[in-house]
């Protein structure tokens, strides 16, 4: 028999709803996953109390014979960059350890409107800056998954939402929160076999979203396959006045208009992305991509995104930029950490603040964007910056007029070990090539599971699409789904 | 453009952020690495193009000009380090 956990957001809601299991049933059976899982340190705080209110509230609509909300008896991991109300809202860092948020995130407050529990929060790069999770002030995130052949070397879950990545391949939750600023959610869904969409920049209210790069931050869904996503983001989206570039559009249907039938669509594959160096098995299976959207009804072109190369450099004037001004508000007075030795004056205090607050990642990050935005050096970066990120979102207007959509790999390899990386920062920048440029022109874009490579890991492949058609995003990435029947799960180790 | 401890140190002032000078002699060669990496945007024409606003077309909204959530003092008093008679506190800034 399927064990509970082993069940995705859609057939959790529909067991439920058909009484073939009770929510409480289902929240138990996750809350106890969750609490022997340590080992991956995927959450930062385990909440079962609020996934057992949730559980109860549809268990009793149920037994009132009452219609059930849109994801009665689904509970779900949040990531720690969400404000939760009175539940601990770190960001992963030292800077908010201890901050109990007065109020809900929007995007949070919608899951929690649609019925769904919280089973706790997850952890992620601190302030959701890296690719790795390794920045987290609470340790790092562990992937589930090893290579095989006896090798147990801690790998990295991708990151930003490395704790949502984790706890869904590992089936501690069905589907999570993550956040995307230049990859955040879809290669971390690529390292661990999961799926994760990030939505148009201005779907997802930014509403009590620790800000990281505002022009940037979207808020997503993460679950283990394509459908889970659509119904998530439905229940994710949506105008808030709250936030000012929220987009003001009615929530589409995207779980009813699922179709991996791709007749009538062309899909674009940027020759750019044939990058030099990139993996002979991260090429191969980009072209098992293309053979399986062509089986699935597509034609397929070839396009030219010709500021591709720029689309990095650009990102890392940008994102650190906006950071160093987001991050600004950590102070030392209003909320959060406060260092202040005997006789220190009102500066000193911020500078010792900052410097015991912040990790390593986000300093550095603050450091650049300071540099960048600083007297005399604003316009040869930031507006350069911004001038060719234009000419980025050009690229993709212009390539968008001889396709529906476009087909690359999600990161130019498989999950690296923990400590690869990190020790030199541009290596660790350089796995979000492929991530990146659409985050730049706020496209739509998931990561949908699509093989193994040679040591048995995870590989995923990109679908971004026009602004505003997660529909045929989705589409693709049902389709490619439907055809590389990836089942591959880690074994259990934790 | 070459970044050395001075400006490292300049820069993590303006930033608000206490390094030591260990911490400066870490940092400038790291920065050195990035911002040599970055610096290649200068090859691209960029004369003829506007610097992005905004990403996805959407004109900024007006609203009355009217207190939508007030009277939260406490509320927002909750999460300070030290607050006191319904005020923020700070070290002292006036002789």
């Amino acid at each position: 028999m399927t064990e509970i956990t082993d069940l995705g957001v859609a057939a959790l809601r529909d067991g439920v709803r058909a009484g073939t299991f009770s929510a409480r049933e289902v929240a138990d059976a996750f809350i106890v996953k969750v609490s022997k899982a340590k080992a991956l340190n995927a959450f930062i705080v385990e909440t079962p109390e609020h996934a057992l209110a949730a559980a109860a509230a549809a268990d009793e609509a149920l037994a009132r014979g009452e219609a059930l909300k849109p994801l009665a008896g689904v509970p779900i991991g949040m990531k720690d960059l969400f404000a939760t109300k009175g539940v601990q809202t770190t960001a992963a860092s030292h800077m908010l350890e201890g901050f109990k948020p007065v109020y809900e995130s929007t995007v949070s407050q919608k899951l929690w409107d649609a019925g769904a529990g919280m089973l706790g929060k997850l952890n992620l790069d601190q302030f959701a800056m890296g690719s790795s999770n390794e920045t987290s002030y609470f340790g790092n995130v562990i992937s589930p998954w090893r290579r095989g052949g006896g090798d147990n070397a801690p790998l990295a879950p991708g990151g930003s939402s490395g704790g949502s990545s984790a706890a869904i391949s590992a089936r501690l939750v069905p589907g999570a929160t993550g956040t995307d600023t230049g990859g955040s959610i879809r290669q971390p869904a690529a390292f661990t076999g999961i799926s994760g969409i990030k939505p148009t920049y201005g779907r997802c209210s930014r509403w009590g979203v620790v800000a990281f790069a505002s022009s940037l931050d979207q808020a997503g869904p993460m679950a283990r396959d394509v459908k889970d996503c659509a119904i998530l983001l439905e229940n994710m989206v949506g105008f808030d006045p709250k936030d000012s570039t929220s987009l003001n559009l009615p929530v589409p249907k995207w779980e009813e208009l699922l179709s991996g039938d791709l007749k009538g669509k062309k899909i674009g594959i940027p020759k750019e992305y044939r990058l030099d160096g990139t993996p002979e098995e991260i090429l191969k299976l980009w072209d098992q991509g293309i053979a399986w959207v062509k089986d699935a009804g597509a034609e397929v072109v070839e396009v030219s995104l010709p500021h591709t190369k720029y689309a990095l450099p650009t990102y890392y004037i940008i994102a650190p930029a906006e950071a160093s001004s987001n991050l600004a508000r950590y102070d030392g007075v209003r909320y959060g950490l406060r260092e202040l030795a005997d006789g220190q004056n009102l500066q000193e205090m911020y500078a010792a603040t900052r410097a015991a607050g912040f990790g390593p990642e986000v300093q550095r990050r603050i450091l650049i964007g300071t540099y960048v935005l600083s007297a005399g050096f604003y316009d040869a970066y930031f507006t350069q910056a911004s001038k060719v990120r234009t000419l980025i979102a050009q690229d993709f207007e212009n390539a968008f007029t001889l396709c529906d959509l476009l087909l690359t790999p999600t990161a130019p390899s498989a999950a690296f070990a923990l400590g690869e990386k990190s020790a030199d920062p541009l290596a660790m920048y350089l796995n979000d090539v492929f991530t990146v440029p659409a985050s730049l022109a706020g496209l739509p874009a998931m990561s949908v599971p699509a093989g193994l490579d040679s040591a048995g890991l995870p590989l995923g492949l990109q679908i971004i699409g026009k602004p505003l058609d997660e529909q045929g995003v989705l589409g693709a990435g049902l389709a490619i789904e439907q055809r590389a029947g990836f089942t591959a799960r880690p074994e259990q180790w934790w | 453009m070459s970044v050395d401890t001075a400006t490292v140190k300049k820069v993590a002032s303006l930033a608000r952020i206490a390094i030591s000078d260990a911490d400066a002699e870490r940092l400038a060669p790291e920065l050195n690495n990035i911002l040599g990496w970055i610096e290649q945007l200068g090859e691209v024409d960029t004369s003829s193009v506007e610097p992005m606003t905004a990403v996805i077309p959407n004109k900024l909204r007006l609203r009355e000009d009217v207190v939508t959530e007030g009277n939260q003092r406490d509320a927002v008093l909750q999460n300070a380090p030290q607050g006191e008679h319904g005020f923020f506190t700070v070290p002292k800034v006036v002789e």
